[in-house]
């Protein structure tokens, strides 16, 4: 925090000593700006205008009337979106499903952190770390095939099953009660590999002098997880879930919008906000509603990262994101 | 004296055993997983591989049943619409992935110099935009209504251009870079351009591997953009065109009484998805290394 303030005051002390002091340091700051200037426009483009232009959720827009153009309607579209109960579905959907996301795939990916550390030595540790891996880089709209796969009425392997079982299997497609758990499993398919990495970065860096010196006391590989592993590895964990909760309001689009392949039927337990505003701005052109969900998913999102990042920032800072 | 090394070396027997037997357990059990991650991808590729009969008499199986290429043949032989959607998803990755490579080297390295004037408000700049954002509706309406760029190549290409946390990686990369080298090159008179391009760039390669790959398969992959500017069929990238093709399906589907349209065979849409997931799971399995290191150095920031 104090090294952090002083850094800060030296560079502000020396931005006129440094800026009209000598010829080369106007030019070393004129051209590293240069260098620097399309990434800042292309942000202020596409990060910034939209920054500004969230004030859409207070009018009625008119495309003719443009942004600045449309009239001014207060918290009218808010109240036409809390009127009714879509908006309680898809918060209640975005913080429920994310809410499991974040537990099931932190405990699954210190799992197969914890059983990738085991065989690090082997020649089959890289892998396993390959098939567990390439789930991350196959897109959702590929995924939603190979859900199909298993779920599709004629001839899907999971109905293949439990005809085979003597059941009878139902109609994925249109029972929004199995959703959550298919969902789950989708996400869990995707990022299992990507945030065990994450993971084994952290177990495999703990002193291994700790180790040897539990196994000369006679800990089991048990205890040694139990009392060196889980314990060194709690902050990263605390860490990793709180920023996962500074982002809960916000859904992965692709998961949520292809995987159920859009069907109004399931919307009860996969609508999400970020499908909510797609739909309602580009399917039913209703961009007032749109806006307002939009409006109250950035606003809270950026209070819960604030939040979260305040809180990791005060267990290690090395942690937080600013 | 031969007692107790007889007992020793009978306890070290059984702590082997034991050893070797929980390895065993923890190869079996992470084969397990990695095969429960492979499986859907082996079903798709068979029911590709599979004849259409045979598809409906049996259903779908993790091996090909009534092995045939018909399928791809059938793609292979009509190529319009998938070569065209090829064409455009190349286009957009080595055109996204060299000036997104570029840009965002360009706005890293000044982040990284401490005797930059406006490092501090400049990062400000750059990270407060992973905090807050003004949500799809203004992007929406900024990029169709005042940027003009629907059913424009370009919607499908600059938004993703800057990527705030791509930025991260690479400063923190480059500030890691030898004082020495660039010292020196500037006492030989060296303008700031040619140390960016001459030193900085050359030495950075490997993490430039690392963000030149997360950008070919952010570009690849991509079906977001498309979904929201893109309404002309010429201009579909791959993604976008089996996400059109798995929507008309079921469109078909529950209006049997629609004609006048060929339905794709199972097993050819199938293979669409395995010539669209092909070329990124191929890069992945070639250049995996740089991924696992790119995620031990920004991953935490991710």
């Amino acid at each position: 925090m104090q090294s952090k303030k002083s850094n800060f005051q030296t560079t502000k002390a020396g931005f006129f000593t440094r800026w009209m002091g000598s010829q080369r340091s106007w030019d070393t700051n004129f051209n590293l700006l240069l260098m620097a200037l399309p990434g800042i426009l292309l942000l202020l483009i596409f990060s910034y205008l939209p920054m500004i232009g969230i004030v859409i959720a207070f009018k009625n827009y008119r495309f003719a009337d443009g942004i600045m153009g449309s009239a001014w309607v207060g918290l009218e579209n808010f109240r036409f979106l809390f009127g009714t109960d879509t908006a309680f579905r898809i918060t209640r959907n975005t913080l429920g499903m994310n809410s499991i996301f974040i537990a099931t795939t932190t405990i699954g990916a210190l799992a197969v952190a914890m059983l990738m550390n085991e065989v690090y030595q082997s020649r089959m540790s890289k892998y396993y770390q390959t098939m567990l891996f390439f789930p991350y880089f196959i897109s959702w709209v590929i995924a939603s095939y190979f859900v199909f796969a298993f779920l599709n009425g004629e001839g899907g392997v999971v109905n293949q099953l439990i005809v085979r079982a003597g059941g009878s299997p139902p109609s994925w497609y249109r029972s929004p009660q199995y959703w959550p758990l298919i969902l789950t499993l989708a996400n869990l398919w995707n990022s299992i590999g990507f945030s065990s990495i994450v993971y084994l970065a952290g177990i495999l860096g703990i002193s291994p002098e700790l180790f040897e010196a539990a196994k000369i006391d006679g800990a089991s590989k048990w205890q040694q997880i139990r009392f060196i592993t889980m314990p060194m590895l709690y902050p990263l964990i605390i860490i990793l879930v709180l920023l996962a909760i500074g982002r809960i309001f916000n859904a992965d689009f692709g998961l949520f919008f292809f995987v159920p392949r859009d069907t109004a039927l399931l919307y009860s337990t996969t609508d999400v906000i970020d499908t909510f505003v797609y739909r309602s701005l580009v399917q039913l052109g209703n961009i007032s509603m749109a806006a307002a969900a939009g409006f109250y998913q950035s606003t809270v999102g950026f209070i819960l990262v604030i939040t979260a990042n305040w809180i990791v920032r005060r267990i290690n800072r090395d942690y937080s994101l600013f | 004296m031969t007692i107790t090394r007889r007992r020793i070396s009978r306890s070290w027997n059984r702590y082997r055993i034991q050893a070797l037997l929980g390895q065993g357990l923890v190869h079996g059990v992470l084969t397990l997983l990695g095969l429960v991650c492979l499986i859907p991808m082996i079903l798709v590729v068979s029911i590709s591989l599979s004849g259409e009969i045979a598809l409906v008499e049996q259903g779908y199986q993790l091996w090909p049943v009534g092995f045939t290429t018909a399928a791809y043949d059938y793609i292979l032989q009509q190529p319009g619409q998938m070569m065209q959607a090829y064409g455009v998803t190349g286009f957009v990755t080595i055109v996204g992935t060299g000036l997104g490579l570029l840009l965002c080297s360009m706005l890293a390295w000044p982040l990284a110099r401490s005797d930059f004037c406006l490092r501090g408000p400049l990062s400000f700049y750059v990270f407060f935009t992973m905090l807050f954002g003004g949500g799809l509706v203004p992007f929406y309406i900024l990029v169709t209504r005042y940027l003009g760029l629907k059913d424009n190549v370009l919607a499908l290409i600059l938004p993703y251009l800057v990527t705030p946390w791509y930025v991260l990686i690479l400063r923190t990369s480059f500030a890691q870079l030898p004082t020495e080298l660039l010292d020196a090159a500037r006492i030989d008179g060296a303008g700031e351009w040619r140390i960016f391009f001459r030193i900085v760039l050359p030495l950075s390669k490997p993490v430039l591997a690392t963000i030149g790959l997360f950008f070919v398969l952010r570009y690849w992959n991509d079906w977001f953009l498309a979904l929201l500017f893109i309404n002309k069929a010429v201009l579909y990238p791959l993604q976008y065109l089996l996400y059109v093709l798995m929507r008309n399906i079921t469109f078909l589907a529950s209006n049997p009484q629609t004609t006048g349209m060929a339905i794709p065979t199972q097993s050819a849409r199938m293979a669409l998805a395995v010539l669209a997931f092909g070329p990124a799971l191929f890069t992945f399995l070639l250049l995996q290394k740089y991924f696992v290191r790119g995620i031990t150095i920004g991953g935490l920031k991710g």
